[in-house]
């Protein structure tokens, strides 16, 4: 930088030029240039597509994906987990669950606590899958799972009742393995 | 002097009715299917499957576009010329289907020639048909009363005078070699060594001017669907675009055709001489991939680009070449 005494103590860079376009080189470097564009093209073929065809095939996710609510039961007993205490309606941000309360009849126990949720809905409309509800439940009773495919015709269709919550999914989601 | 065809062979009236049907049956059923490997294989370069769902491997895709595009509207803009909008995508169907015949598929078998017709004067008839396909282009740009269509129109133009002459250029050293000017002397000329050897920077110029002459990245420049919104066929609508991709399918494969009669040894191949014509047909096939390849690989060049690379490039080039080849020529 010996035309420029003023910058000598600063950091100066010279710009990098790539050679001219034109001329006999430049028609050179083009060419070579297209030769090199047309071998990356090539591998893209030898490659194969990487196309995931959706209504056959599924995008696998990863275990945490935050899709469909599910409700739990106790796989010995056979019980609800849920006892309706409202925490995760009450975590909600988007409002859209809903749980009104009745206390257990000894005779015929619905969940293991002393109350358990005798509406439990829902409104997936509505619902934006914070999975924050999973967090507040004091039980593991409600936990986010796999389901991704909830579109409908009707929006009350939309929302899920306790009977659905509850059932077992579909299995049509598949996970996504180690590295992939 | 060289006789420059054979004008001897003389075929009854029938047979060359029906090898134009044949001919014109073939290249018909085999546009269809240009479009869906083209297609297909654009989307195999960049990871995708392309179309896959009409019918077996996608097989049917033509036939829904044709449907479609024939169930719309004819639209005509208002400021539009009527008979010269009209005649925009007739005149390329006609100079694609007449370079057509000219495309030699094998020599005389069994008294019959397999080809279209054996012209005299053979390359220039492809160079006087193939011009007339650029008349429909400017006179559907120019006369659809749109900014678009005209600026597509006059790339065009621009375009066609940049390419042509070094066409013409490179094709000439491969009728000083062949001696005629008739695609089946040149093919028969080719016997010992492809013309494709000798020829190289012949072949590589005439490829070039191939995708300019029908419109191919990286000189779709008439088209520019990115800038123009598909240039002089904005206007077009219907069957009437339709007509437009058709030809440009159609030219592709004559372009194919007369590279891999001119430089690729025709219909030579081994095998018995049933097989000449399908050998033709894979040379073309061959080629065609080469075009879906460059199509799936260059940008569109800039329209300054396009012209100094024909005149300051091309030209240059072949005109080189044509000495060079005339020494040659003379000498052995």
């Amino acid at each position: 930088m010996t035309e420029f005494p003023y910058l000598k103590d600063q950091d100066v860079v010279e710009v990098q030029r790539g050679p001219e376009p034109g001329g006999v080189g430049g028609a050179y470097r083009a060419f070579g240039e297209t030769l090199r564009g047309l071998k990356t093209t090539m591998a893209r073929l030898i490659e194969g597509p990487l196309t995931i065809e959706y209504p056959e095939e599924k995008t696998p996710v990863y275990p945490r994906f935050r899709g469909r609510h599910k409700l739990h039961k106790f796989e010995d007993t056979g019980l609800e987990k849920c006892v309706g205490c409202s925490l995760c309606a009450a975590a909600c941000p988007a409002d859209c669950i809903r749980v009104v309360a009745a206390e257990n009849i000894p005779g015929e126990r619905v969940s293991a606590g002393e109350r358990y949720a005798a509406v439990y809905e829902i409104n997936l409309s509505r619902c934006i899958f914070c999975g924050y509800c999973e967090i507040a439940c004091p039980f593991d009773a409600i936990t986010m799972g796999h389901d991704y495919e909830m579109a409908d015709y009707d929006r009350d269709d939309l929302i899920f009742t306790k009977e659905m919550l509850l059932a077992e999914p579909i299995e049509r989601t598949p996970l996504r393995s180690e590295g992939e | 002097m060289l006789p420059l065809a054979d004008t001897q062979f003389v075929e009854a009236t029938w047979i060359m009715v029906v090898k134009s049907l044949v001919i014109f049956a073939v290249i018909f059923g085999i546009l269809p299917l240009m479009t869906v490997l083209e297609r297909k294989l654009i989307g195999r370069f960049q990871h995708r499957y392309g179309p896959n769902r009409v019918g077996p491997f996608g097989l049917l895709q033509p036939l829904a576009d044709v449907g479609k595009l024939i169930s719309k509207e004819s639209f005509r803009p208002a400021n539009a010329i009527p008979t010269l909008f009209i005649l925009g995508p007739l005149l390329p169907v006609l100079s694609g289907v007449l370079a057509l015949a000219i495309i030699p598929w094998g020599n005389v078998q069994d008294g019959v020639g397999l080809y279209g017709i054996d012209v005299p004067i053979g390359i220039l008839y492809f160079f006087a048909v193939g011009s007339i396909a650029f008349y429909g282009l400017l006179l559907g740009g120019w006369s659809s009363g749109s900014k678009y269509s005209l600026l597509g129109a006059m790339r065009g133009a621009a375009q066609l005078i940049s390419y042509e002459v070094a066409m013409g250029l490179a094709l000439l050293g491969v009728i000083m070699m062949g001696g005629s000017l008739s695609l089946v002397d040149i093919v028969e000329a080719q016997g010992n060594l492809w013309f494709v050897v000798p020829q190289f920077v012949g072949f590589l110029i005439f490829m070039l001017a191939g995708f300019a002459e029908t419109n191919r990245t990286p000189f779709d420049m008439p088209e520019a669907d990115a800038e123009l919104v598909q240039g002089f066929m904005t206007e077009y609508g219907g069957m009437r675009f339709g007509s437009f991709l058709l030809v440009e399918y159609m030219e592709i494969l004559v372009v194919c055709g007369v590279a891999a009669a001119m430089f690729l040894g025709g219909w030579m191949g081994p095998g018995p001489a049933w097989l000449d014509p399908i050998w033709m047909l894979a040379k073309m096939l061959g080629l065609v991939l080469v075009f879906i390849w460059v199509r799936a690989t260059l940008p569109r060049l800039r329209y300054d680009q396009l012209m100094s690379l024909g005149w300051k490039v091309l030209l240059p080039l072949a005109t080189l070449n044509v000495l060079v080849t005339a020494v040659l020529v003379v000498v052995t």
